[in-house]
């Protein structure tokens, strides 16, 4: 039964529904009014001009307060501040004078098809591309909104608008006299604006990007007033907790619901269908049970008292240990090729050398520390969204396939995301909030507990290289190949139809791709009946530690060091074709710079003390170039102690290079916590982690500072979120070697040196 | 029974269920957001609140257990619009990346400095609060910062 076949039309008056829940109880529900109007965006909903409003992300208030809009998601890259800080920069103002506004996703409906129009651009957060895609388009944003200003000026004065100026936010007349934004703001409104791209400032007139700028926000994160996602509120909605089937394409069997019904404050009890066994995950993850109530503690209490039988799904009996065994035997086969240059096998065939090693690396949850949720209000004609989101569009389509809610209808905000690593890239956890809206005919918040988002995440994939170099008479690589047997990527992702079965898998371009005559990528799927996702610089994750760790192995079977090998395998400074995400070009010479900038800073080559250890390792993600060098201590007993971290990086021009710390410094702790502890396991079907005791984050105990070098580049800016990953796995068990002469190829290191892993 | 306790220097009643853990009471029943939800054993440190001045998980905390005491949040932590120097030494030290598990820190971080105003690297590292976007050198930083402001006394 679907909602809008009984439902009223949602008004702006509150009303009592009364209707049949699923399981034929009868449910009484205040279905509150929509919230008064849409979030106040930066754009008219008309397209009438409002009072001060320059373009899609100005507001000039008569105060002089400078509104500027803030159109991505944020979820800790620090988008909310540097977005803004482009627009500021070509508006000329003071940063001091702007307050930033979060913007709602942008959809508003259009004559033209299909039917509705973006009012912001791009609004997702995945792959790091918030900067380059808003480095033209928003700094022209706020050039445009200038131009006005100059113009409205122009008119005042009589004045032709060329002989005219700006500085902190007034225009300057060339006989002195000034007239302020906030004068000019209403006028500059009514101006039709122009119609191509206007100049723009050269580097050297800039004045907020490249500045150190803090949080455009930070008062309301520590004042506790920041709304994250599961801040929301709805008047009147219902909280939903979801016991999903533990085994993946499991089923419910039978339930019995008569105790959770009896809680105080439950309201209904809701059966979720789950994905077609084998079919793409197109909308929730799992079946399983939906207890709604008026309160998280209800809705909690509602879901412990709940007895359901599961059917188990195809993937019951399995178990990591099976995983690894079937990953080993797939490499004894002959895979996908992904990319061969010259001839591997000849060169191998004609090897005075062969080096040889095998990497293993873990399915990896997401664990954001905000939990999936969703907020949403839906009626047969519109629907209200609040939720913490990677992919507004995703959201905005999953609602509307699922309800037939016009896209243009479908209100979407944007609050402050507690991390996303890519787990809300997903929309999963909206498709549940609409199946359980839909039966509860109120508002509902589905609320994830951390157990919920363990179990039931899309995994990284879990993958085991082997990576073989062939070295001729004087040491010289002659021959690379890397051969990978992982759990596809794509396996039942929505989308990923029609994409090759390596990709997300092998990184076919990346270094030494282009830089050995003879190379080798080829892929091996290996079953895991999961689901699988992107997390945070995915692929360059799951590449860069069997690449760089290799790296080494070779240089110290060639009696090289391990630099050296690098930075002669680069070669001269000079682009090569990259045609995976981060493309179209790779620089060999701007991973040399960040690889050297690195050694120089932690002393690469000084006399170390005994039991210490320097590791290196570099990266090219999403367009950016970082490098890490690591020092360890390595006690006889196996403890570990991480004694210098280093990160150099060139991720093109500096937009905030406090931000640019950020970043880096804790991309950096994540890719530690991540190498020492983390995995996710499978057992009889079933994932064996369930909390942080056993998915256990690094902790202020064991994080170290981490000296983050930016270098000063000329290139157009990549983002930043993801760089500062990939190399420290490598990094750190480069490092370990060089403290014990320990080769150790498996993530995480967990107690691989005898001593767990702190 | 109803269950009196001050709440951010106000008094507030509950009549719901006892065991309700004051994280869900704080924040679906005061709408008190700000302290959040982490992973709801006490583990992560989101939820950290003040119970009579001293620094508690909320989510393993049941309102029975609070009749009578004096709770602070982070909403209650500025007082007449002046933030607390831990507050001031956070934003100075730019620590927030996505921000979830900061006011957990902070109220961890006033709770540490109350009991060592000076503390060391080694005192700091006592704290477990969870961070997933890795702020730990800042927060660091904030805390030696929020020592200075505080002149070495606890206000």
């Amino acid at each position: 039964m679907r909602a809008d076949e009984h439902a009223a039309p949602l008004s702006r008056r509150e009303f009592i529904a009364v209707s049949m829940t699923a399981a034929g109880g009868l449910m009484l529900s205040l279905s509150p009014a929509w919230p008064a109007g849409r979030a106040r965006g930066l754009c008219a909903e008309s397209g009438a001009a409002e009072a001060g409003q320059l373009g899609a992300f100005v507001r000039i208030e008569p105060d002089g307060r400078i509104v500027l809009g803030a159109r991505g998601c944020e979820i800790g890259q620090g988008v909310r501040t540097s977005l803004p800080m482009l627009i500021a920069e070509e508006l000329d103002v003071p940063w001091s004078s702007v307050s930033v506004e979060q913007l709602p996703y942008g959809l508003v409906a259009s004559r033209e098809p299909p039917g509705f129009k973006s009012l912001y651009g791009a609004q997702g957060a995945g792959g790091s591309t918030n900067i380059p895609d808003a480095w033209s388009e928003l700094r022209q944003a706020g050039a445009r909104a200038r131009w006005l200003l100059i113009h409205a000026a122009a008119h005042s004065w009589r004045e032709p608008a060329e002989r005219l100026s700006t500085h902190e936010a007034r225009v300057l007349h060339p006989d002195g006299r000034t007239l302020s934004y906030a004068q000019l703001a209403n006028r500059a409104a009514g101006l039709t604006p122009p119609a191509s791209d206007v100049p723009l400032k050269d580097r050297s007139a800039r004045h907020i990007i490249g500045q150190p700028t803090r949080v455009a926000d930070a008062r309301e994160i520590v004042t506790g007033k920041a709304l994250f996602g599961l801040d929301g509120s709805i008047p009147g909605a219902l909280t939903a907790l979801i016991a999903r089937s533990p085994y993946f394409d499991g089923s419910v069997a039978d339930f019995d619901d008569r105790r959770a019904r009896r809680v105080p404050g439950v309201r209904g009890v809701f059966r979720i269908p789950g994905p077609r066994a084998g079919a793409p995950i197109e909308r929730n993850l799992a079946a399983g049970v939906a207890v709604v109530a008026d309160d998280f503690w209800s809705a909690h209490r509602g879901r412990e008292a709940l007895r359901i039988t599961w059917k188990r799904g195809p993937g019951a009996v399995d178990s990591s240990a099976a995983l690894e065994e079937r990953a080993l035997a797939a490499l004894a086969r002959t895979g996908t090729l992904a990319r061969e240059d010259g001839d591997f096998a000849a060169a191998r065939a004609g090897a005075a050398r062969v080096i040889e090693a095998v990497y293993t690396e873990p399915l990896l949850a997401h664990a954001t520390m905000e939990p999936p949720h969703a907020l949403l209000q839906l009626s047969d004609k519109r629907a209200l969204l609040i939720a913490s989101l990677q992919s507004p569009g995703g959201a905005s389509r999953m609602i509307s396939d699922m309800t037939g809610i016009a896209r243009a209808d479908i209100e979407i905000r944007l609050p402050r995301a507690g991390g996303g690593f890519g787990r809300r890239l997903q929309n999963d956890f909206v498709a549940e909030a609409v199946l359980v809206a839909q039966q509860a005919r109120a508002p509902v918040k589905v609320v994830w507990t951390r157990e919920d988002d363990l179990q039931n995440d899309f995994y990284r994939p879990f993958g085991v290289h082997q990576l073989t170099a062939t070295l001729d008479a004087r040491g010289r690589v002659t021959g690379w190949a890397h051969r990978v047997a992982a759990t596809a990527r794509k396996y039942r992702a929505a989308g990923m139809e029609d994409e090759p079965d390596w990709v997300g898998c092998v990184d076919r371009d990346g270094f030494p791709a282009g830089c050995v005559a003879n190379y080798h990528a080829e892929f091996l799927p290996v079953d895991l009946n999961l689901a699988r996702g992107w997390w945070r610089a995915p692929l360059p994750t799951f590449v860069a530690f069997p690449v760089e760790v290799f790296l080494d192995e070779v240089a110290h079977a060639a009696a090289q060091d391990p630099l050296a090998l690098r930075l002669a395998l680069l070669g001269e400074p000079r682009e090569l074709n990259y045609r995976d995400h981060g493309g179209p070009k790779f620089h060999t010479g701007r991973l040399a710079q960040v690889l050297r900038r690195a050694a120089r800073e932690i002393g690469y080559g000084r006399a170390l003390p005994p039991h210490h250890g320097i590791g290196l390792a570099g990266h090219f993600t999403h367009g950016g170039y970082a490098a890490h060098a690591i020092e360890v201590a390595v006690s006889e007993r196996g403890e570990l102690s991480v004694v210098r971290c280093v990160c150099a990086a060139d991720v093109g021009e500096i937009v905030n290079p406090l931000g640019l710390e950020a970043q880096f410094m804790g991309g950096t702790i994540d890719g530690l916590s991540t190498a020492l502890n983390l995995q996710i396991t499978v057992k009889e079907g079933r994932i064996e982690q369930s909390n942080f005791p056993d998915y256990p984050l690094l902790r202020m105990a064991n994080a170290p500072d981490v000296e983050v070098h930016l270098i000063d580049s000329q290139f157009a800016p990549s983002g930043a979120g993801e760089m500062g990953i990939p190399s420290v796995a490598p990094a750190l068990f480069n490092a370990i070697f060089a403290a014990t002469h320990r080769r150790l190829r498996r993530l995480p290191l967990g107690d691989q040196l005898g001593h767990t892993a702190a | 029974m109803a269950i009196e306790l001050t709440l951010n220097l106000r008094t507030v009643r509950f009549t719901g269920d006892p065991a309700m853990p004051l994280l869900w009471y704080l924040r679906d029943h005061a709408r008190l957001t700000g302290t959040k939800f982490g992973c709801g054993i006490g583990y992560c440190g989101a939820c950290t609140v003040h119970v009579d001045g001293v620094a508690i998980r909320a989510c393993v905390t049941p309102m029975a257990s609070v009749a009578g005491r004096v709770v602070t949040t982070i909403e209650g932590l500025a007082r007449e619009g002046s933030l607390h120097p831990v507050q001031q030494a956070w934003i100075e030290a730019d620590v927030a990346q996505c921000g979830y598990c900061q006011a957990g820190q902070i109220m961890a971080a006033v709770d540490l400095l109350r009991r060592q105003p000076q503390p060391s690297d080694a005192d700091i590292a006592t704290l477990t609060n969870l961070c997933r976007c890795g702020t730990y050198p800042r927060i660091r930083r904030a805390i030696h910062r929020a020592a200075e402001l505080l002149g070495g006394k606890h206000t």
